[in-house]
């Protein structure tokens, strides 16, 4: 199977902090990783890998720097890493985003499966998978929970949804968006961080894969952010203290009456 | 011809239009009235009951676009963006809102992308920008450490999709009139590459996405025997049960009910954290609750950060004496 795995790499969540005066994020200092939902996706690829045979791309958009992600996830396995920068891709939002992965994905020609992780923890959107999907012009499928098996043509797959699972077969070459039970991310190996050192990354540009400079970064995106706030803390955290039964006896009621007053209960 | 009017995508499940069909109706009555135009609620699906139609408007809605066929009888990517487009193309509606459930979620970006409109994930704040009326789109980003407000100054249909419970449904209002426009489905190429083969439901009936009330446990609870008094809690609560990323991986619950980063982001309108320390991953999945109660032994733990109402104290001690305390109730009541 050939396999095609889009990644991003993200602020890493747990440390990012706020700038308390302007509301905004500070990344200086916060380590870059690959954002953590694509690493179920990244093993999904390799474990079909392993089964069928194949190959397992990982691509990914951003800056220069966005080759480590991309390292790591060959460290971890995949076959080869291609890096999508230039500063035309800056700014861009989903849909300008999706458009640029998606005639990329064009570029690297033959393939039976795209695997996304559901959404990244930085953006928080879940709309570029769908949105490649749409681009070009394959079937998807999100909140995939699990791979069932691999049939004629297509590949039969859980889909979580809010009451249950969906069983679906899905016909090749799709979209699939990955949620965490699908797989346990595997950690990279020593002999695999040293062929992806070694590995040739590389990087294609706006010229490169043919795009169409309108469609592509800010200009190429239909969303403005206008403005980023932190949001109001308006909330006030009656405390209390539960030590003794007394104390015990005296929360719970306390409890109770505010859930009362609340109508929650 | 110009875009004008307010839709929203309604939901139905067999033929039964489901409750986030009616928050949208909330959101999308206000936004209608702002920008003083007309309200539809689009809906896909086959043989819906007549008496939901009616209740589309009852709930707010001028006009009920309803497409019926028997491949959009359950929800599939393919088709129900076919049809969608052909709608947006015929109608030209101003700005479309759907529920950031697992169907808009994916059919809402399939769908910008063809009609090459802005598309805004997981609003919790929708409004009409007074100057240009311009939909503004407010939506936690960074794990609900910012508030971005979004817009899409050209391109139309504005689209923007809202997490379920994140507001009220819309009342009904006894004699309140509107119109049910049928439309056809023929002409649209209607395949797909997705077949369902089945569905399996989940064992307990809730699900926590939807419930208005979440109860859920962490490591705090220790053990698996433990863990059970969430459910218990739950049960008299009319709650659904959520887990932490600890409860999940311990196996003391199943993944489905995970809540935070890795797992589901709920907007209940309670939210009760027992044993949760509130790791940011976790804060990610809960903090839009509009109330949130924490118990924990920790004073200095992050989840009373975000908390209304909390103890601090051993679970131990407090968690049996709430479930004595609402049992009480529960028989007074009777």
């Amino acid at each position: 199977m050939k396999i095609i795995v889009p990644i991003k790499q993200v602020p890493e969540t747990a440390a990012v902090k706020m700038d308390e005066k302007t509301g905004t994020m500070v990344r200086e200092g916060v380590e870059a990783i690959i954002n953590p939902l694509d690493l179920y996706g990244l093993e999904l690829a390799i474990e079909l890998r392993e089964k069928f045979g194949g190959e397992v791309t990982a691509l990914s958009m951003g800056p220069p720097k966005a080759e480590t992600a991309l390292r790591e996830a060959m460290a971890m396995g995949c076959d080869r890493g291609v890096l999508l920068s230039d500063k035309a891709f800056a700014g861009a939002d989903t849909w300008a985003t999706s458009y640029t992965l998606a005639t990329a994905i064009g570029k690297l020609g033959e393939f039976d499966l795209i695997i996304c992780g559901e959404r990244a923890t930085d953006g928080d959107t879940g709309q570029v998978g769908p949105a490649i999907a749409s681009f070009l012009g394959l079937p998807v499928a999100t909140y995939i929970s699990k791979f069932e098996e691999r049939r004629e043509g297509a590949v039969r797959v859980h889909r979580l949804v809010e009451d249950g699972y969906e069983v679906l077969d899905v016909r090749l070459p799709c979209v699939l968006t990955v949620v965490k039970e699908v797989s346990n991310p595997r950690l990279p190996t020593l002999g695999g961080k040293i062929k992806a050192r070694q590995s040739e990354i590389p990087v294609w540009t706006a010229a490169s894969i043919g795009a169409d400079p309108e469609k592509l970064g800010l200009k190429g995106s239909p969303t403005r952010v206008v403005k980023i706030h932190k949001p109001k803390v308006s909330r006030q955290c009656t405390k209390m203290a539960a030590s003794d039964e007394a104390s015990a006896d005296k929360a719970v009621e306390a409890l109770v009456e505010f859930l009362d007053k609340r109508d929650l209960i | 011809m110009n875009w004008e009017g307010v839709w929203i995508l309604a939901e139905q499940r067999g033929g039964r239009v489901q409750r986030i069909s009616h928050e949208l109706l909330t959101r999308g009555r206000e936004l209608a009235d702002k920008r003083g135009g007309k309200l539809t609620a689009l809906l896909l699906g086959r043989a819906v009951e007549q008496a939901d139609l009616d209740e589309l408007i009852a709930r707010g809605a001028d006009r009920v676009l309803l497409v019926e066929d028997e491949a959009l009888e359950n929800f599939r990517p393919e088709p129900y963006m076919q049809v969608c487009r052909r709608m947006i193309e015929k109608y030209r509606p101003e700005i479309i809102i759907a529920g950031a459930t697992s169907l808009g979620r994916t059919l809402m970006p399939f769908l910008a992308v063809q009609v090459n409109a802005g598309l805004t994930a997981d609003c919790t704040i929708l409004d009409i920008e007074p100057e240009t009326g311009n939909l503004l789109q407010t939506r936690p980003a960074i794990g609900g450490n910012i508030l971005a407000t979004i817009k899409t100054p050209e391109a139309r249909p504005q689209m923007a999709t809202v997490r379920p419970q994140s507001t009220r449904p819309a009342a009904k209002q006894a004699g309140r009139r509107g119109e049910i426009v049928r439309e056809t489905a023929a002409g649209v190429d209607l395949s797909s590459g997705v077949a369902l083969v089945r569905f399996v439901g989940n064992e307990d009936a809730v699900n926590i996405s939807d419930a208005r009330k979440v109860v859920a446990g962490g490591h705090g609870f220790r053990t698996s025997e433990k863990f059970r008094m969430v459910y218990e809690l739950a049960e008299l609560m009319q709650a659904a049960v959520g887990g932490s990323r600890d409860a999940v991986d311990r196996a003391w619950i199943t993944y489905p009910h995970q809540v935070g980063l890795s797992g589901k982001t709920v907007t209940p309108g309670l939210y009760i954290a027992i044993g949760i320390s509130g790791a940011i991953q976790h804060l990610a999945g809960m903090q839009t609750a509009e109330t949130i109660v924490a118990i924990n032994n920790d004073p200095e733990a992050m989840i009373f950060n975000v908390a209304d109402f909390g103890i601090v104290g051993d679970l131990n001690e407090i968690v049996p004496r709430l479930i004595a305390r609402l049992k009480e109730r529960r028989k007074a009541a009777r």
